[in-house]
Order: structure tokens, then C-alpha cells, then sequence
């Protein structure tokens, strides 16, 4: 489904200072996520759109930041964006796995001057607010966003090193290695929020290739008190995980729902205030897996 | 099936030869059937034959790849080769000795693996498992699993694919 009207008017209201994906999904797609040898290259599409994994919306820009199995920084070529889709490559040289991400961090929020209500400009950071709100401001209302969206890419063995984790934001931690899945064996990843094991995350779980199915293969789930999750899969392919604080919210639709009858889950944590602009802090975890046929 | 011998494979014979009851008594004659496919591009299947056993690591015995390609090019598909990639290939490291050999051809294709040389190692009495994995480029993949009770004299089993491979069948002695 897709809601393109109701979305640009809401985009009016609130995309100042909620994240240009708030409907959309943010998503990375390799070419491969499991290889042999010891000189590949992996191509990254990077989109935003409604339909997983069709690019036919907006491109997701960000250049990556590629850490390489022993800890240091790669480097995204060729990375061009386009109209529908960024795209960039990877060289992989080492042997083990490879973590590609996007994370998007700032601040977003409104205050009221002269009568006026004004929204934080898009992209301020933690470190500008003191000086992005002007003196004598009044009825501040500010918010921390956290989006992390990562794929993996393994040359030989996995390994573990890029799993890390920050204590920044939601975190995932293999149990199950996240390129050692295979469609008639669950899964299970650990969720960290802020480095500490979060239960009760919103994990969705959804199977690319929706154009051709009438119904969206998708599994809602929500973590265990050990910030665990077990996904089994429906079948091979490739699946787009979010994995958010609060109730994700329905596709196509602008900020979250106030009423939505019994279809709407309720919020936890994060209150919706400011009349469409969240309060508090939003953090979100986004990857790409490939499941493979057994 | 060129194997690469080695200083270290010849090592292995030369124990061999030293202790006649351990390395030079099991040998496995595997017979690998690979069907003739009727297609508009056709290329020769990756093939991979490993060995499980319940509580050990898988152990390759012996992989068909195209070996000889220039700059190790031929590892670059090895991952195809699925299941074998997962439960052992990924570690490895390749050219295997005694290991690695080129495609073959459609056919019955036999091979000889005595323990000690290569990837075969000496069974211990016990339940295992013969693994034969085929992947073809632009084809599909089948794996054949062939379940057997090693008693330390003999053993044998046969199985059969329906599309990447026919009959596969082993008769391990020593």
C-alpha cells in the first residue's frame, strides 16, 4: 500500500524534525552477503522506499562507513546517488565479516519565538542545540534521534569483531552469526539498547520481493527479557529487520496513530507529544539479512 | 582428478607405509554419478564430499572446482557449493592439497581416498554421515547424504539424486 498523498501532506508537518524515513523504510541491499575467495567486491544498493527491495522512492545518500574484520575503517567506492537509489562498492581484501552502515544521529524538536513556533532545522546535532535555539525561545521541546542501519558481508569464515558493541542506541548481537542463516534454522540476535540487553524491543521482520505476493510476509515480535529475539523464516530470501523502542509505526502513515482501533499496538516508552513532533528519544536498528536455501 | 602431492602428502604416505595397520588400512572407493543435462549452457558441477561425524567438525574429503583458473579465480564461486561452504569449506584454504581437484565431466567418476593422504582421516568405529554436494553454474544444487556405521573392517552405502547428481555409492575397507 501505498499512501504518497497523505504522507507529502503530513511530510509538511512533521519531516522537519522526524527522519525523512519516518513512513518509508530505509534499506540496504548487497549483492552478496556470503562469499569465497579472498578478493571480492560487494555493490550496495541504499533506498528509502515503501516496497522491499524495489528502489522507486528516494535514495538513501549517506555515504556508509565500512569497518573491516580486523577493526579498521573501509572504504565505500564508487558511491553515486541517483534519484531512486544510492549505490556504492565494497572491496573486500580480508578474510572474515564486514559490517556496512548508515546511522543517522541528531537532534530534532521546536520552540516557540516571538509567537512563532519553529522546527529545528534537519541534521542539527547534540552539539549545535545550545546555539541552533535561539535566546529567548520559549516552549523547547527537543528530542535525540539514533538510526543505525547495517548490513553484513562475509568473505570466508564469519567472524565477530565488528559486532562490538557502542552503547550507543540499539545494538545487535549475534547469537546466530547474521551471514550464517539458513532458511529451516530460527535465528537468534540480541538487542542492546545503550549496551545493555533491552526487552521488549519491536522487532519486524520482513520478506523482500512484496510486489508479486498479495499478502506481505511479515513477522511482528518483540524481544525477550534478555533483549532476545528468534525469527523463523518463512523461506529463503532476503529480509529487512527493524527493530524499534516503540510500536513501529503502520506503513504509509505519518506519525503514529492516535486511534487505530484494535490495529495499533500500544506505545511504550517514548510519549507522542508537540502535536506530531515525538518527544524524547528515538532510536532505531535496521539491517538486511540473507537467508539461504538449505 | 589432479592431486597436488606435496612434501606433506608424501609425508603422510611415507607413515603409511611405516605403520601398515593405521593410514594404509581404510580406503574409500567413492563412485560419483554426474548426470548428463540437456541444457543450452552447460558447465561442469563444483562437486564437494565431506565426511560428518556427530560432534567432530565436518572434514572435506575432497572438492571438484575449477582449480586451475588464473588468480585463484575459480574460489570465487566455492560459496555456491552451500551447505559443504557452511559446514567446512568457509574455513579452509585453497588450493587444498590432496583436496582440490578439477570439474569433472558427465558420468561415473571414481575416486580413491585412503586415510592419511588428503582429507581422509583415519575412522574411529562410529556413526557417520558421507556428504556429496553438487552446484553447477547457471543450474541448480543438489546434496546426497549417505549415513553409515564405520565397525572398523567395512562399510558401504549407496544414494541417488534426482537432478545434480545420480547414484553415489562408497565402499570403505581397510
Amino acid at each position: 500500500m501505498k499512501f504518497r498523498k497523505p504522507l507529502f501532506a503530513l511530510a509538511a508537518v512533521t519531516a522537519l524534525a522526524a527522519p525523512a524515513a519516518i513512513a518509508h523504510r530505509m534499506w540496504l541491499l548487497p549483492s552478496s552477503t556470503v562469499v569465497s575467495g579472498t578478493d571480492n567486491w560487494v555493490t550496495v544498493d541504499a533506498a528509502v522506499s515503501n516496497d522491499l527491495f524495489y528502489f522507486d522512492h528516494r535514495p538513501l545518500g549517506a555515504v556508509p562507513v565500512i569497518t573491516q574484520p580486523d577493526g579498521t575503517e573501509g572504504k565505500a567506492e564508487h558511491h553515486n546517488v541517483g534519484q531512486f537509489r544510492a549505490t556504492f562498492d565494497v572491496h573486500l581484501t580480508q578474510q572474515g565479516t564486514y559490517r556496512i552502515a548508515v546511522v543517522n544521529q541528531g537532534v530534532f524538536g521546536r520552540y516557540t519565538l516571538n509567537g512563532e513556533t519553529k522546527m529545528l532545522p534537519r541534521g542539527t546535532t547534540k552539539a549545535q542545540l545550545a546555539t541552533a535555539i535561539p535566546a529567548g525561545a520559549t516552549d523547547v521541546q527537543t528530542g535525540e534521534m539514533l538510526a543505525r542501519n547495517e548490513i553484513f558481508v562475509t568473505q570466508g569464515a564469519p567472524t565477530n569483531t565488528v559486532f562490538k558493541p557502542t552503547g550507543e542506541g540499539i545494538e545487535l548481537v549475534p547469537v546466530t552469526h547474521p551471514n550464517d542463516l539458513v532458511a529451516n534454522e530460527p535465528a537468534t540476535f540480541q538487542f542492546l539498547l545503550d549496551g545493555k540487553p533491552a526487552s521488549g524491543l519491536y522487532v519486524t521482520t520482513i520478506l523482500g520481493g512484496g510486489r508479486y505476493r498479495a499478502a506481505p510476509k511479515q513477522i511482528e515480535q518483540r524481544t525477550d527479557a534478555a533483549g532476545k529475539v528468534t525469527i523463523k523464516w518463512p523461506e529463503a530470501g532476503m529480509y529487512w529487520i527493524n527493530v524499534t523502542q516503540n510500536a513501529p509505526q503502520p506503513e504509509g502513515e505519518g506519525p503514529r496513530p492516535q486511534a487505530q482501533g484494535g490495529a495499533a499496538r500500544p506505545a511504550q516508552g517514548g510519549p507522542q507529544a508537540m502535536g506530531g513532533v515525538p518527544s524524547g528519544r528515538r532510536v532505531s536498528y535496521t539491517t538486511t539479512l540473507e537467508v539461504l536455501a538449505p | 582428478m589432479q592431486f597436488r602431492l606435496t612434501g606433506l602428502t608424501t609425508a603422510a604416505l611415507g607413515a603409511g607405509a611405516l605403520l601398515p595397520n593405521a593410514a594404509a588400512a581404510q580406503t574409500m572407493d567413492l563412485s560419483i554419478t554426474l548426470p548428463r543435462i540437456q541444457v543450452a549452457e552447460y558447465h561442469k558441477p563444483y562437486v564437494a564430499v565431506w565426511l560428518e561425524k556427530e560432534g567432530q567438525a565436518p572434514r572435506t574429503l575432497s572438492v571438484w572446482y575449477d582449480v586451475d583458473k588464473r588468480g585463484g579465480e575459480g574460489t570465487k564461486w566455492l560459496h555456491e557449493v552451500r551447505q559443504w561452504w557452511r559446514a567446512s569449506g568457509r574455513t579452509m584454504s585453497f588450493p587444498a592439497d590432496g583436496i582440490s581437484g578439477a570439474t569433472r565431466a558427465p558420468g561415473v567418476q571414481k575416486q580413491r581416498l585412503v586415510a592419511g593422504k588428503g582429507g581422509m582421516p583415519a575412522l574411529t568405529p562410529g556413526q557417520y554421515t558421507l556428504v556429496v554436494e553438487a552446484a553447477r553454474e547457471v543450474g541448480g544444487r543438489e546434496v546426497v547424504r549417505l549415513p553409515f556405521a564405520w565397525n572398523g573392517s567395512s562399510a558401504t552405502a549407496t544414494g541417488k539424486g534426482a537432478s545434480e547428481l545420480g547414484t553415489v555409492s562408497f565402499t570403505l575397507t581397510r
